[in-house]
């Protein structure tokens, strides 16, 4: 996958709490067996009409959408099923990273299992960062920060926690599948191990 | 002495590959991986990147259930797909299938069936398992005293490579459900006054143990159920320890031990379960005494009321929006609202069980003429029995449609829908927006509540039934 160390960038805001992963990618998206131009059908449903025209002016059909690298979406973000298409989604239209109060646990992993940061911040940073629509900030892995400006011209820096591991993973552009890889002696160990359970 | 354990600490550790450290998550090694179509094509592709086989194909199991069609192939032999592009996804997974030595349920196949159904009926579900799929229902199986979740497709990869997941240890919560549940109240029910309760993120970073008298009184059907919609509470398993209704369910089945084998395994079975004094990261209880059929008004299925009781006032901004895309106004009546769509079905309540309790309230009743109503058996094996005992010919005389085994209306994405701004009464386990077709309401509730409001045409409960005339 394609590392993530520090990105500036203007951030697009969808305030709504309970974003699931219906929204972020409908289910009749799923059928094909790639994840090949699937960014276009990102919360098809909001962006689109029944008959499939651009709702105008729907935050998402801007074209500052496409030029805005972080999404700071409403608390509980990417809750429901567990498909990878909706972080899947969320790269191919152009986001990196993903910010909210609370982001649900499948979404996270898939997240960064394929280099989208998901990044949980405090509830009054957060709060902040929903009044902030189209304003630049930056969000540093290494340092493990979202920067922002605020109005007063002063910078704030906020320290968010991750899962060390998907921090490891994230900076290098690790796949996760060769740790599982160099695990293999460990794995028939176990294998072995458990053998007699498994007549 | 040794320190007190959970049955969720007892199943983590019992599959340790290797420990957690400072800098890697624990490896945990899967007993049973489970397959379909729509999350499965990406992870073989790793394989074939890889060019590495399956790592242990017997312990992998697929079936189609998704994107499938529920109407049967025309006279022309074909099935109607809702697209040229979900047949290739199936053919996809017949063809990896076949590639990689992997058991496929396909239409041939009598134990064909929703993914979650099809696996308990088998017997391939058995206590004290790790078992995980590509999809957020996994926890059904955790009725069995497993540690089931959901993953993503990447980690199907990983499974079918590795046999093992990246995996940090989340916290622990008891739902302890004490008294009885009244007569007419079911699992459905229950869970979701859970969800109400916990609201649809409170379980978020837990594994969730149900405990407590109503729940031991649940049959395997109940249970699966409960633990299949712990994920709408945000946890990603939920399970229920193993105790004699669940040796019975799986005495007998095609996958488990037979004969003194299977009485040895039910004894290690019976073993698994939390230590008195386990802890948990949180705990709460809960009184089933109190819990009346519900059903659900807004777009999350934390959002829900007693049959009988008015939309409640919204409190946030996130319900306002709710109910105007439910086209509620609070304080109104539910009853009030016209059903126009009625889907029994899914992982969540596509049981025999489930089948029963719709033409046990259908029998001797019609749907109201202004009713779309589509049952959808879970399974092949679901599908036979009913069919035995006569309840296609009670729910299609009641002017219901008899389909054909799959998850259908629940995620619509094989061309049952709901139109756009049509109420549907569903027993499945979401009511996002949109979830059952674009611009699509949805309530759900049990099969019973489901079955009500078909007859009457408009919100309402099995008890509604009675105090009403219907012309058969």
């Amino acid at each position: 996958m394609q590392a993530f160390t520090k990105l500036s960038g203007p951030i697009l805001v969808l305030e709504r709490e309970n974003i699931d992963t219906d929204q972020i990618i409908p289910a009749r998206f799923l059928t094909a067996i790639d994840f090949d131009g699937i960014g276009e059908h990102l919360f098809a449903d909001w962006r689109n009409d029944a008959n499939g025209n651009p709702v105008p002016g729907q935050v998402l059909n801007q074209s500052r959408a496409r030029h805005s690298p972080i999404l700071v979406g409403g608390h509980n973000f990417g809750c429901g099923s567990s498909r990878e298409h909706a972080p899947q989604a969320l790269l191919g239209f152009g986001f990196r990273v993903v910010i909210s109060s609370q982001i649900a646990d499948i979404f996270r992993s898939n997240s960064h299992n394929i280099g989208l940061l998901a990044v949980v911040l405090e509830k009054d940073q957060h709060a902040t960062l929903l009044q902030m629509d189209g304003e630049e900030i930056t969000v540093d892995l290494e340092q493990c920060k979202v920067i922002v400006r605020a109005s007063d011209g002063d910078e704030q820096s906020w320290s968010f926690s991750i899962d060390p591991f998907a921090r490891h993973c994230l900076l290098r552009g690790l796949d996760r599948i060769d740790f599982l890889s160099q695990a293999e002696d460990a794995i028939a160990a176990y294998e072995d191990q458990q053998v007699q359970d498994w007549q | 002495m040794s320190v007190p354990e959970s049955l969720f600490d007892k199943l983590w550790s019992a599959h340790l590959v290797k420990a957690q450290s400072e800098s890697i998550p624990a490896i945990i090694y899967i007993d049973l991986h489970l397959v379909h179509e729509v999350t499965s094509p990406q992870g073989f592709d790793l394989l074939r990147d890889m060019n590495i086989p399956v790592r242990r194909p017997e312990r992998t199991l697929a079936t189609l259930d998704h994107s499938i069609p529920t109407l049967p192939a025309g006279q022309d032999g074909q099935r109607p797909y809702v697209t040229e592009q979900a047949q290739r996804q199936v053919q996809a997974l017949r063809d990896n299938c076949k590639q990689f030595g992997i058991e496929l349920h396909d239409w041939d196949s009598l134990s064909r069936g929703i993914v979650h159904v099809m696996g308990p009926e088998l017997g391939a579900t058995q206590p004290g398992m790790t078992i995980v799929c590509g999809d957020s229902h996994t926890s059904t199986h955790g009725a069995f005293g497993a540690l089931a979740f959901g993953i993503g497709t990447t980690e199907v990869g990983h499974v079918l490579a590795r046999q093992c997941l990246l995996q940090n240890k989340p916290k622990s919560m008891r739902v302890n459900v004490q008294g009885k549940l009244a007569e007419d109240v079911t699992a459905k029910d229950m869970a979701l006054n859970i969800i109400r309760y916990l609201g649809m993120n409170g379980g978020t970073g837990y594994v969730i143990e149900y405990a407590g008298e109503a729940v031991r009184s649940l049959d395997m059907e109940s249970r699966m159920t409960l633990c299949n919609l712990t994920i709408e509470a945000g946890a990603r398993a939920g399970m229920i320890a193993p105790d004699q209704t669940t040796i019975d369910y799986l005495r007998g089945r095609a996958k488990v031990p037979q004969g003194e084998a299977f009485e040895l395994a039910a004894e290690q079975w019976l073993q698994l379960a939390s230590d008195e004094n386990a802890v948990f990261d949180h705990e709460i209880n809960l009184d089933a005494s109190v819990m009346r059929p519900t059903i659900t008004y807004g777009t999350d299925p934390g959002m829900s009321v007693a049959i009988g009781e008015p939309v409640p006032q919204p409190t946030n901004a996130s319900q306002e929006k709710a109910l105007k895309y439910m086209g509620f106004r609070s304080g109104q009546a539910m009853s009030e609202r016209q059903v126009d769509v009625v889907f029994v079905g899914s992982c969540t309540n596509g049981r025999i069980s489930d089948l029963r309790a719709t033409a046990n309230v259908l029998r001797g009743r019609r749907v109201a003429s202004h009713v779309r109503m589509l049952v959808v058996p879970g399974s092949e094996k679901v599908r036979l029995q009913a069919e035995a005992e006569g309840l296609h010919e009670t729910i299609i005389a009641a002017g219901a449609e008899w389909r054909l085994p799959g998850c259908s209306m629940c995620i619509a994405m094989n061309g049952d829908i709901v139109p756009p701004g049509k109420t549907a009464v569903s027993t499945s386990n979401r009511n996002f927006e949109g979830r059952q077709g674009a611009g699509s309401r949805t309530l759900l509730a049990s099969p019973e509540t489901a079955a009500a409001c078909a007859v009457l045409g408009r919100v309402a409960g099995v008890a509604d039934l009675e105090s009403v005339q219907e012309v058969v």
